[in-house]
Protein backbone atom coordinates (compact mmCIF):
# COMPACT_ATOMS: atom_id res chain seq x y z
CA UNK A 1 0.00 0.00 0.00
CA UNK A 2 0.98 3.28 -1.09
CA UNK A 3 1.45 5.69 1.64
CA UNK A 4 -0.73 8.75 0.61
CA UNK A 5 1.82 11.30 3.12
CA UNK A 6 4.99 10.12 2.07
CA UNK A 7 5.77 13.74 0.40
CA UNK A 8 3.38 16.69 0.74
CA UNK A 9 2.25 16.86 -2.75
CA UNK A 10 0.30 13.18 -1.84
CA UNK A 11 -0.90 14.54 1.22
CA UNK A 12 -2.24 17.79 -0.57
CA UNK A 13 -3.68 14.78 -2.90
CA UNK A 14 -5.27 13.16 -0.08
CA UNK A 15 -7.01 16.40 1.29
CA UNK A 16 -9.03 16.37 -1.91
CA UNK A 17 -9.54 12.74 -1.65
CA UNK A 18 -11.03 12.88 1.22
CA UNK A 19 -13.47 15.67 0.84
CA UNK A 20 -14.68 14.14 -2.36
CA UNK A 21 -14.89 11.18 -0.51
CA UNK A 22 -17.35 12.66 2.54
CA UNK A 23 -18.96 14.81 -0.04
CA UNK A 24 -20.48 11.77 -1.51
CA UNK A 25 -21.54 10.23 1.58
CA UNK A 26 -23.47 13.53 2.72
CA UNK A 27 -24.70 13.88 -0.29
CA UNK A 28 -26.29 10.47 -0.49
CA UNK A 29 -27.02 10.32 3.33
CA UNK A 30 -29.51 13.45 2.77
CA UNK A 31 -30.95 11.58 0.19
CA UNK A 32 -31.79 8.52 2.09
CA UNK A 33 -29.72 7.38 5.01
CA UNK A 34 -29.76 3.49 3.68
CA UNK A 35 -28.32 5.35 0.46
CA UNK A 36 -25.40 7.33 2.49
CA UNK A 37 -24.37 4.00 4.10
CA UNK A 38 -24.31 2.24 0.80
CA UNK A 39 -21.80 5.02 -0.54
CA UNK A 40 -19.33 4.45 2.41
CA UNK A 41 -19.21 0.79 1.77
CA UNK A 42 -18.68 1.31 -2.08
CA UNK A 43 -16.30 4.09 -1.60
CA UNK A 44 -14.40 2.20 0.98
CA UNK A 45 -13.83 -0.83 -0.51
CA UNK A 46 -12.91 0.91 -4.12
CA UNK A 47 -10.70 3.05 -1.73
CA UNK A 48 -9.39 -0.16 0.08
CA UNK A 49 -8.63 -1.99 -3.61
CA UNK A 50 -7.17 1.10 -5.47
CA UNK A 51 -4.66 1.51 -2.45
CA UNK A 52 -3.96 -2.01 -1.02
CA UNK A 53 -4.74 -4.69 -3.38
CA UNK A 54 -4.39 -3.01 -6.73
CA UNK A 55 -0.84 -1.75 -5.10
CA UNK A 56 0.28 -5.19 -4.51
CA UNK A 57 0.02 -6.28 -8.49
CA UNK A 58 1.70 -3.73 -9.47
CA UNK A 59 4.08 -4.61 -11.49
CA UNK A 60 7.81 -3.49 -10.36
CA UNK A 61 9.71 -1.46 -12.89
CA UNK A 62 12.45 -3.51 -14.60
CA UNK A 63 16.19 -2.06 -14.53
CA UNK A 64 18.05 -2.30 -17.21
CA UNK A 65 22.08 -1.75 -16.24
CA UNK A 66 24.50 0.13 -18.29
CA UNK A 67 27.23 -1.77 -20.59
CA UNK A 68 30.61 -2.62 -18.77
CA UNK A 69 33.67 -1.63 -20.41
CA UNK A 70 34.88 -4.85 -23.48
CA UNK A 71 37.80 -6.04 -21.56
CA UNK A 72 35.85 -5.90 -18.54
CA UNK A 73 33.30 -8.60 -16.99
CA UNK A 74 31.17 -7.46 -13.83
CA UNK A 75 29.00 -10.05 -11.83
CA UNK A 76 26.89 -9.34 -8.94
CA UNK A 77 26.60 -12.42 -6.81
CA UNK A 78 23.67 -12.83 -4.30
CA UNK A 79 24.14 -15.86 -2.36
CA UNK A 80 24.05 -16.40 1.81
CA UNK A 81 25.13 -19.95 3.10
CA UNK A 82 26.59 -20.95 0.13
CA UNK A 83 27.96 -17.80 -0.67
CA UNK A 84 31.75 -19.98 -0.35
CA UNK A 85 31.46 -23.05 -2.24
CA UNK A 86 33.42 -24.35 -5.03
CA UNK A 87 30.73 -24.38 -7.51
CA UNK A 88 30.31 -20.78 -7.13
CA UNK A 89 34.05 -20.36 -7.69
CA UNK A 90 33.92 -22.03 -10.93
CA UNK A 91 30.86 -20.59 -12.32
CA UNK A 92 32.19 -16.83 -11.65
CA UNK A 93 35.63 -17.91 -13.33
CA UNK A 94 33.83 -19.63 -16.28
CA UNK A 95 31.46 -16.46 -16.99
CA UNK A 96 34.21 -13.98 -16.72
CA UNK A 97 35.65 -15.84 -20.21
CA UNK A 98 39.41 -14.69 -19.98
CA UNK A 99 38.14 -10.36 -19.67
CA UNK A 100 39.04 -9.09 -15.79
CA UNK A 101 36.18 -10.18 -13.92
CA UNK A 102 34.95 -7.20 -11.29
CA UNK A 103 32.67 -9.33 -8.72
CA UNK A 104 30.48 -7.60 -6.17
CA UNK A 105 29.04 -10.27 -3.97
CA UNK A 106 25.96 -9.36 -1.50
CA UNK A 107 25.07 -11.56 1.14
CA UNK A 108 21.51 -11.10 2.57
CA UNK A 109 21.27 -10.45 6.33
CA UNK A 110 18.48 -13.09 6.60
CA UNK A 111 16.37 -12.54 9.70
CA UNK A 112 12.90 -13.53 11.02
CA UNK A 113 10.04 -10.45 9.78
CA UNK A 114 9.87 -9.38 13.45
CA UNK A 115 13.46 -8.87 14.13
CA UNK A 116 13.43 -6.78 10.77
CA UNK A 117 10.61 -4.96 11.52
CA UNK A 118 11.66 -4.03 14.96
CA UNK A 119 15.36 -3.27 13.33
CA UNK A 120 16.39 -5.59 15.45
CA UNK A 121 18.82 -7.36 12.78
CA UNK A 122 22.55 -6.90 14.43
CA UNK A 123 22.98 -10.63 14.67
CA UNK A 124 21.94 -11.49 11.51
CA UNK A 125 23.93 -8.44 9.87
CA UNK A 126 27.30 -9.79 11.80
CA UNK A 127 26.82 -13.59 10.92
CA UNK A 128 25.77 -11.98 7.03
CA UNK A 129 29.22 -10.15 7.20
CA UNK A 130 31.37 -13.37 8.52
CA UNK A 131 30.01 -15.44 5.42
CA UNK A 132 30.80 -12.39 3.35
CA UNK A 133 34.46 -11.98 4.34
CA UNK A 134 35.00 -15.51 3.94
CA UNK A 135 33.84 -15.14 0.61
CA UNK A 136 35.62 -12.22 -0.33
CA UNK A 137 38.77 -13.71 1.07
CA UNK A 138 38.46 -16.76 -1.00
CA UNK A 139 37.63 -14.90 -4.37
CA UNK A 140 40.45 -12.83 -3.81
CA UNK A 141 42.87 -16.18 -2.86
CA UNK A 142 41.88 -17.16 -6.57
CA UNK A 143 42.90 -13.87 -8.46
CA UNK A 144 39.14 -12.34 -8.80
CA UNK A 145 38.94 -8.58 -8.09
CA UNK A 146 35.68 -8.71 -5.65
CA UNK A 147 33.87 -6.26 -3.14
CA UNK A 148 30.83 -7.19 -1.61
CA UNK A 149 28.32 -5.72 1.27
CA UNK A 150 25.48 -6.94 3.11
CA UNK A 151 22.26 -7.05 1.72
CA UNK A 152 18.32 -6.96 2.75
CA UNK A 153 16.92 -9.80 3.96
CA UNK A 154 14.84 -10.36 1.25
CA UNK A 155 17.45 -11.46 -1.80
CA UNK A 156 15.21 -9.73 -4.28
CA UNK A 157 15.35 -6.47 -2.41
CA UNK A 158 18.78 -6.78 -1.73
CA UNK A 159 19.52 -7.42 -5.58
CA UNK A 160 17.83 -4.47 -6.31
CA UNK A 161 19.40 -2.00 -3.28
CA UNK A 162 22.79 -3.49 -4.93
CA UNK A 163 22.08 -2.43 -8.35
CA UNK A 164 21.76 1.12 -7.39
CA UNK A 165 25.48 0.85 -6.96
CA UNK A 166 27.07 -1.63 -9.11
CA UNK A 167 26.39 -2.04 -13.16
CA UNK A 168 26.77 -5.65 -13.82
CA UNK A 169 26.92 -7.33 -17.11
CA UNK A 170 25.32 -10.83 -15.87
CA UNK A 171 23.79 -12.04 -12.09
CA UNK A 172 24.38 -15.22 -10.43
CA UNK A 173 22.22 -16.66 -7.36
CA UNK A 174 23.29 -19.72 -5.43
CA UNK A 175 21.05 -21.76 -3.46
CA UNK A 176 20.80 -24.80 -1.88
CA UNK A 177 19.88 -27.40 -3.93
CA UNK A 178 15.93 -27.80 -4.34
CA UNK A 179 14.46 -29.32 -1.24
CA UNK A 180 16.56 -27.28 0.93
CA UNK A 181 16.58 -24.06 -0.03
CA UNK A 182 14.16 -21.62 0.70
CA UNK A 183 14.94 -19.12 -1.47
CA UNK A 184 13.75 -21.72 -4.07
CA UNK A 185 10.60 -22.06 -2.02
CA UNK A 186 9.76 -18.37 -2.28
CA UNK A 187 10.51 -18.32 -5.95
CA UNK A 188 13.41 -16.01 -5.76
CA UNK A 189 14.86 -16.77 -9.25
CA UNK A 190 11.44 -16.04 -11.33
CA UNK A 191 10.67 -13.27 -9.24
CA UNK A 192 14.45 -11.64 -10.07
CA UNK A 193 14.43 -12.91 -13.85
CA UNK A 194 10.97 -11.21 -14.54
CA UNK A 195 12.49 -8.12 -12.11
CA UNK A 196 15.64 -7.38 -13.54
CA UNK A 197 16.79 -6.89 -17.10
CA UNK A 198 20.14 -8.65 -16.16
CA UNK A 199 20.54 -11.70 -17.24
CA UNK A 200 20.87 -14.42 -14.33
CA UNK A 201 22.77 -17.59 -13.81
CA UNK A 202 20.88 -19.65 -10.83
CA UNK A 203 24.17 -22.16 -9.28
CA UNK A 204 22.67 -24.47 -6.99
CA UNK A 205 25.67 -25.33 -5.03
CA UNK A 206 25.01 -28.46 -2.34
CA UNK A 207 27.57 -28.06 0.67
CA UNK A 208 26.72 -31.44 2.81
CA UNK A 209 27.96 -33.40 -0.66
CA UNK A 210 31.05 -30.88 -0.78
CA UNK A 211 31.76 -31.78 3.29
CA UNK A 212 31.42 -35.03 2.08
CA UNK A 213 34.15 -35.43 -0.57
CA UNK B 1 38.44 -5.84 18.96
CA UNK B 2 38.99 -5.11 15.57
CA UNK B 3 41.19 -2.23 14.26
CA UNK B 4 37.95 -0.77 12.32
CA UNK B 5 36.22 -0.96 15.54
CA UNK B 6 38.65 0.40 18.04
CA UNK B 7 39.10 3.57 15.17
CA UNK B 8 35.58 4.01 15.37
CA UNK B 9 33.91 6.59 17.57
CA UNK B 10 30.49 7.65 18.18
CA UNK B 11 26.88 5.60 17.30
CA UNK B 12 27.25 2.86 15.19
CA UNK B 13 26.90 3.27 11.73
CA UNK B 14 22.74 3.81 10.05
CA UNK B 15 22.29 0.58 7.80
CA UNK B 16 18.42 -0.28 6.39
CA UNK B 17 16.85 -1.21 3.38
CA UNK B 18 15.16 0.57 0.52
CA UNK B 19 12.41 -1.54 1.61
CA UNK B 20 11.69 0.67 4.64
CA UNK B 21 13.46 3.50 4.88
CA UNK B 22 13.32 5.46 8.32
CA UNK B 23 11.78 8.47 7.24
CA UNK B 24 8.78 6.16 5.68
CA UNK B 25 8.41 4.04 8.58
CA UNK B 26 8.39 6.62 10.81
CA UNK B 27 5.84 8.41 9.33
CA UNK B 28 3.58 5.02 8.99
CA UNK B 29 4.23 4.55 12.99
CA UNK B 30 3.14 8.05 13.68
CA UNK B 31 0.27 7.73 11.23
CA UNK B 32 -1.19 4.52 13.22
CA UNK B 33 -0.96 5.87 16.30
CA UNK B 34 -3.06 9.33 15.12
CA UNK B 35 -5.57 6.56 13.80
CA UNK B 36 -5.46 4.66 17.16
CA UNK B 37 -6.04 7.90 19.17
CA UNK B 38 -8.60 9.23 17.23
CA UNK B 39 -10.40 6.14 16.44
CA UNK B 40 -10.62 5.71 20.07
CA UNK B 41 -12.15 9.27 20.78
CA UNK B 42 -14.49 7.91 17.70
CA UNK B 43 -15.29 4.55 18.97
CA UNK B 44 -16.71 6.51 21.67
CA UNK B 45 -18.49 9.16 20.18
CA UNK B 46 -20.39 6.62 17.99
CA UNK B 47 -21.24 4.31 21.45
CA UNK B 48 -22.74 7.28 22.48
CA UNK B 49 -24.48 7.99 19.92
CA UNK B 50 -25.50 4.60 18.89
CA UNK B 51 -26.50 4.30 22.68
CA UNK B 52 -28.44 7.29 23.04
CA UNK B 53 -30.29 7.76 20.22
CA UNK B 54 -32.16 4.17 20.54
CA UNK B 55 -33.54 5.67 23.67
CA UNK B 56 -34.06 9.67 22.70
CA UNK B 57 -34.71 9.19 19.13
CA UNK B 58 -32.67 12.39 18.67
CA UNK B 59 -28.88 13.45 17.64
CA UNK B 60 -27.83 15.44 19.29
CA UNK B 61 -29.86 15.28 22.73
CA UNK B 62 -32.57 17.87 22.47
CA UNK B 63 -31.27 21.21 24.10
CA UNK B 64 -28.19 20.83 22.18
CA UNK B 65 -27.72 22.85 18.84
CA UNK B 66 -24.28 22.66 16.85
CA UNK B 67 -23.06 25.97 15.08
CA UNK B 68 -23.03 23.89 11.78
CA UNK B 69 -23.28 26.63 9.26
CA UNK B 70 -20.71 28.76 11.29
CA UNK B 71 -18.34 25.72 11.45
CA UNK B 72 -18.71 24.80 7.68
CA UNK B 73 -17.07 28.17 6.81
CA UNK B 74 -14.35 27.60 9.57
CA UNK B 75 -13.55 24.08 7.79
CA UNK B 76 -13.49 25.64 4.18
CA UNK B 77 -10.88 28.30 6.51
CA UNK B 78 -8.87 25.27 7.13
CA UNK B 79 -9.28 23.44 3.28
CA UNK B 80 -7.82 26.62 2.16
CA UNK B 81 -4.82 26.51 4.54
CA UNK B 82 -4.04 23.12 2.59
CA UNK B 83 -3.84 25.47 -0.36
CA UNK B 84 -1.52 27.56 0.56
CA UNK B 85 0.74 24.95 2.11
CA UNK B 86 0.48 23.47 -1.02
CA UNK B 87 1.78 27.00 -2.39
CA UNK B 88 4.23 27.42 -0.13
CA UNK B 89 6.03 23.97 -1.10
CA UNK B 90 5.80 24.42 -4.52
CA UNK B 91 7.69 27.97 -4.57
CA UNK B 92 10.46 26.67 -2.73
CA UNK B 93 10.67 23.64 -5.21
CA UNK B 94 10.69 26.21 -8.00
CA UNK B 95 13.31 28.67 -5.73
CA UNK B 96 10.41 31.28 -5.55
CA UNK B 97 11.23 33.06 -1.50
CA UNK B 98 8.28 35.11 -2.04
CA UNK B 99 5.92 33.15 -2.17
CA UNK B 100 7.24 30.37 0.27
CA UNK B 101 7.13 33.21 3.03
CA UNK B 102 3.70 34.28 1.60
CA UNK B 103 2.53 30.89 1.92
CA UNK B 104 3.74 29.62 4.94
CA UNK B 105 2.50 33.06 6.29
CA UNK B 106 -1.17 32.96 4.94
CA UNK B 107 -1.28 29.36 5.70
CA UNK B 108 -0.55 30.34 10.08
CA UNK B 109 -2.86 33.19 10.03
CA UNK B 110 -5.49 31.07 8.17
CA UNK B 111 -4.81 27.86 10.87
CA UNK B 112 -4.93 30.56 13.44
CA UNK B 113 -8.54 31.94 12.50
CA UNK B 114 -9.57 28.82 12.30
CA UNK B 115 -8.07 27.70 16.02
CA UNK B 116 -9.91 31.45 16.74
CA UNK B 117 -13.06 30.51 15.16
CA UNK B 118 -12.97 27.97 17.13
CA UNK B 119 -12.40 29.17 20.67
CA UNK B 120 -15.46 31.81 20.44
CA UNK B 121 -17.62 28.71 19.14
CA UNK B 122 -17.17 26.84 22.26
CA UNK B 123 -17.98 29.89 24.51
CA UNK B 124 -21.52 30.42 22.10
CA UNK B 125 -22.39 27.01 22.60
CA UNK B 126 -24.32 27.05 25.58
CA UNK B 127 -23.08 23.97 27.06
CA UNK B 128 -19.86 22.40 28.40
CA UNK B 129 -17.49 19.16 29.03
CA UNK B 130 -20.01 18.48 31.99
CA UNK B 131 -23.15 18.67 30.46
CA UNK B 132 -24.23 14.51 29.23
CA UNK B 133 -22.09 11.97 27.57
CA UNK B 134 -22.94 14.38 23.90
CA UNK B 135 -20.99 17.59 25.41
CA UNK B 136 -18.09 15.20 26.79
CA UNK B 137 -17.52 13.42 23.36
CA UNK B 138 -18.27 16.67 21.47
CA UNK B 139 -15.38 18.64 23.29
CA UNK B 140 -13.58 15.31 23.19
CA UNK B 141 -12.95 15.04 19.52
CA UNK B 142 -13.07 18.72 18.47
CA UNK B 143 -10.74 19.43 21.34
CA UNK B 144 -8.22 16.57 20.34
CA UNK B 145 -8.32 18.43 17.22
CA UNK B 146 -7.71 21.61 18.02
CA UNK B 147 -5.08 20.56 19.78
CA UNK B 148 -3.51 19.09 17.04
CA UNK B 149 -4.33 22.63 15.06
CA UNK B 150 -2.16 23.78 18.06
CA UNK B 151 0.40 21.86 17.54
CA UNK B 152 0.62 22.45 13.52
CA UNK B 153 0.35 26.30 14.06
CA UNK B 154 3.48 25.75 16.29
CA UNK B 155 5.11 23.89 13.26
CA UNK B 156 4.10 26.42 10.78
CA UNK B 157 5.94 29.69 12.96
CA UNK B 158 9.10 27.55 12.83
CA UNK B 159 8.91 27.26 9.49
CA UNK B 160 7.63 30.96 8.99
CA UNK B 161 10.41 32.71 10.89
CA UNK B 162 12.81 30.22 9.28
CA UNK B 163 11.42 31.08 5.75
CA UNK B 164 12.27 35.14 6.61
CA UNK B 165 15.78 34.22 7.92
CA UNK B 166 16.57 32.72 4.52
CA UNK B 167 16.31 29.14 5.46
CA UNK B 168 15.28 26.30 2.91
CA UNK B 169 16.26 25.95 -0.75
CA UNK B 170 14.95 24.51 -3.93
CA UNK B 171 17.50 21.56 -2.57
CA UNK B 172 16.80 21.93 1.13
CA UNK B 173 13.23 21.99 1.72
CA UNK B 174 12.80 19.03 4.04
CA UNK B 175 11.49 20.90 6.93
CA UNK B 176 8.80 22.44 4.77
CA UNK B 177 7.83 19.35 3.13
CA UNK B 178 7.29 17.22 6.63
CA UNK B 179 5.52 20.44 8.03
CA UNK B 180 3.09 20.51 4.94
CA UNK B 181 2.24 17.11 5.82
CA UNK B 182 1.70 17.20 8.81
CA UNK B 183 -0.92 20.18 8.26
CA UNK B 184 -2.56 18.46 5.69
CA UNK B 185 -3.16 15.32 8.40
CA UNK B 186 -4.43 17.86 10.25
CA UNK B 187 -7.11 19.38 7.57
CA UNK B 188 -7.83 15.93 6.53
CA UNK B 189 -8.66 14.54 10.23
CA UNK B 190 -10.68 17.87 10.48
CA UNK B 191 -12.66 16.95 7.53
CA UNK B 192 -13.51 13.78 9.02
CA UNK B 193 -14.01 15.30 12.49
CA UNK B 194 -16.69 18.16 11.02
CA UNK B 195 -18.78 15.53 8.94
CA UNK B 196 -19.08 13.34 11.60
CA UNK B 197 -19.85 15.46 14.46
CA UNK B 198 -21.27 18.39 12.83
CA UNK B 199 -23.03 17.32 9.63
CA UNK B 200 -23.95 13.72 9.76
Amino acid sequence: MKNPFRSERDAFRFVWLVIGYFVLIVIGYYIDHWLGLAVFVVLSSAAIWFGVLRGRGERPVRQVPAPSPADEHRILVVANETVGGPELLTEIRERSGGRTARVFVVCPALNTPIKTWTSDEDQARAAAQRRLDDSLASMRSVGLEAAGEIGDGDPVQAIEDALRTFRPDELIVSTHPPGRSRWLERGVIERARERFAVPLTHVVVDLDADRTT
Amino acid sequence: MSAAAEAHHGPPPIHYSSRISPAVLGMFLFIASEIMLFGSFFTVYFFDRVANHGVNGHWPPPGFHRPVFSTFINTLILVTSSGTMHWATMAIKRGNRAGLQAGLLLTWLLGVTFLFTQIVEYHRLGFNTGDTSFAATFFGLTGLHGAHVLVGLTILLVMTIRAFRGHFSPEHHHGVEIGGIYWHFVDVMWIVVFVTVYVL
